[in-house]
């Protein structure tokens, strides 16, 4: 399992690279997310329990398991989305490169400037142009747009990233919403990627797409894994062997909170599962 | 086995068409015919309105001309009378009613949709609701029993303050309050607090239809709560901000028993609003229809045919806006 030695060094080396010139399109500094006894509930339904999990740097974490055992929730915890349901709330604490995001002299938008997120289902800003979509968020948050220039190579840079770039590049005016299902998620990976966080969470990203557009999403998550850290929630065990170095199993019994059955590489926990359980799962006869 | 289909399919001759029709149940036609028949008569009255205004309203029209349209006086025993004054205090009070109405709704819209607490989210909604149902009448009462006594020094203090900025607020006698008493001014103020409530309550039912999916978006790029409602939720309202504002400028314009109890009437241009002394179409037919006959009362219905076709423009017009855009389509992204 990879530590969380390294990153330290190199954030060091592109921050000052980015003060200096166009900014780099991720950090370069994947971050590593460390879950420690997390619990969570709606309201008074627990939903996770004691789930510890860490999240290589740059490496891919698949996080799988049948519906309803807490992945998503899980997930959204890790850059604070969880909280905005009415009624969440949870226990535990995750560490981005050792500190807790939920401390209280925290803010939460800190930590999601870090932790970017793309959803299930594609959410770009439909009446904005497929270039403001993809700079929205350093506008949202307030951060310079690197000049003209700057800002035409970012887009650019990150619409590449995320395998976009051909497709769109004759029409980087048109809505975000006249893109095809496809390629509006690529463009919300484009978006996040381009205020360049530390670890890309993503849920369910190909369940709405067809195979070609999956596939394209997959190579995309390939290719940014090593610049960013990226956790994954898939239904798709063949997508989570494709795509992940690493895999934890999330199982819930009926009506109780989810936790984590087995946790370990992609290979070893698809071909050689040590509970029965995972085994039982990855080979489809469950869930 | 599966089969293939062998080299393109060969050019197939012209075939007859197929009909392609359901037969609808007895029951799905009496449905129909009775929602139908529903839709068309709201058309149908609604143009009988029209009808009706119009034929009342031919005697005057036949006897002013044109002039009806451009004379100010209302002097039906003398012969001359026109609206053009009643239609510039009706738009001057629609105009004040706007500038009160609408910071004050999209500010509270903005609040019940996205700010206030969960616990008192609900009683709000039913207050601003309730609010919008209060009689007009009740409001009218409010506005001259309390309103108006406290609104004579704002308007005191705009007219000594800015007049030399901006001419228009001066009065005659700046110094007697009684010269702001029943001015364009107050009647706005006081009608702004009739549509208050219902334009509130359009902008807030659009505002909390904005996608969860694109609010998420962007609060998990990092976006403040404000950031997320400036980028998402306002272009997503932005027709109903326009459309809220259009019905309560439609609903202003034919305010009638507020602007009644505020104004003293008087039939010329003024260009002073803060200067006591206006007079609105709505007003005026309510003020004088008791005491009209022959050509004047038919003077009313021309007056009341102007107010009609005017607020149907604008309702007309908002409808459209508002239609043409995602969140009055209710598409889903």
């Amino acid at each position: 399992m990879t530590t969380d030695t390294a990153s330290d060094e190199t954030r060091v080396d592109l921050d000052i690279d980015a003060t200096t010139t166009i900014p780099q399109l991720t950090a370069g500094a994947p971050a590593t997310l460390v879950a420690r006894e997390v619990s969570a509930w709606f309201g008074n339904h627990q939903v996770l329990d004691n789930v510890d999990l860490t999240m290589a740097a740059g490496q891919v974490t698949a996080l799988i398991g049948p519906s309803g055992c807490g992945k998503s929730t899980f997930l959204r915890i890790l850059n604070r989305m969880h909280e905005l349901v009415p009624g969440a709330s949870l226990a535990g604490e995750i560490l981005l490169d050792g500190q807790d995001i939920y401390d209280l002299d925290r803010r939460p938008i800190e930590s999601r400037r870090r932790i970017g997120m793309v959803f299930q289902k594609a959410n770009p800003f439909p009446t904005m142009s497929v270039h403001d979509n993809v700079l929205a968020g350093l506008r949202l948050t307030g951060r310079k747009t690197p000049g003209k220039n700057g800002a035409a190579e970012l887009v650019e840079r990150s619409l590449r990233s995320a395998g976009l770039w051909e497709e769109v590049k004759a029409r980087l005016g048109t809505p975000g919403s006249s893109l095809s299902g496809g390629q509006q998620q690529r463009l919300c990976i484009a978006r996040a990627l381009a205020v360049r966080p530390d670890v890309l969470l993503m849920d369910e990203p190909c369940s709405a797409l067809d195979p070609t557009s999956t596939r394209r999403v997959e190579e995309t998550i390939r290719s940014i894994a090593g610049e960013v850290t990226v956790v994954i929630v898939t239904h798709n065990m063949q997508q989570a062997q494709r795509v992940s170095d690493n895999c934890a199993f999330f199982l819930a019994a009926e009506g109780q909170p989810g936790y984590i059955v087995e946790q370990g590489p992609t290979g070893e926990l698809f071909e050689n599962p040590r509970d029965e359980r995972t085994s039982d799962y990855v080979n489809g006869r469950f869930g | 086995m599966s089969t293939l289909t062998e080299g393109p399919p060969a050019p197939v001759p012209v075939r007859d068409r197929r009909v392609i029709k359901s037969r609808p149940t007895t029951s799905d036609r009496t449905f129909v015919a009775a929602a139908r028949s529903a839709a068309v008569s709201t058309l149908v009255i609604m143009g009988l309105i029209g009808v009706f205004l119009a034929i009342g309203a031919w005697p005057a029209i036949k006897q002013q001309g044109f002039s009806f349209v451009t004379e100010s006086q209302w002097l039906p025993e003398a012969g001359t009378f026109g609206i053009s004054s009643l239609l510039w205090g009706t738009i001057l009070v629609g105009l004040f009613a706007l500038i009160v109405a609408v910071p004050v709704s999209f500010g509270a819209a903005l609040f019940i949709s996205e700010y206030a607490p969960r616990s008192i989210k609900k009683a709000l909604v039913t207050i601003v609701d309730l609010m919008a149902a209060v009689p007009a009448v009740i409001y009218a009462i409010w506005a001259l029993f309390f309103l108006q006594e406290r609104l004579l020094s704002v308007a005191q203090w705009l007219s000594v303050h800015l007049s030399g900025l901006l001419p228009f607020l001066s009065v005659e006698v700046p110094d007697s309050p009684s010269s702001y008493t029943s001015s364009a001014f107050i009647a706005g103020v006081a009608v702004g607090f009739v549509v208050m409530p219902t334009m509130t309550s359009v902008m807030r039912e659009v505002f909390s239809q904005a996608p969860t999916g694109e609010r998420e978006g962007a609060i998990a790029l990092g976006a403040t709560r404000w950031g997320m409602i400036r980028s998402v939720v306002i272009p997503f309202g932005r027709a109903g901000i326009i459309g809220g504002i259009m019905l309560g400028l439609g609903r202003a314009l034919g305010e009638t028993i507020v602007v009644f109890a505020i104004i003293s009437p008087m039939f010329e241009f003024t260009t002073h609003p803060l200067e006591s002394g206006t007079n609105t179409i709505a007003a005026h037919i309510a003020i004088r229809y008791s005491e009209s006959s022959g050509v004047a009362l038919s003077g009313l219905l021309g007056a009341g045919l102007i107010l009609f076709l005017f607020t149907l423009v604008i309702n007309t017009f908002a409808g459209v806006v508002v239609s043409r855009s995602r969140s009055g389509a209710a598409t889903e992204i």
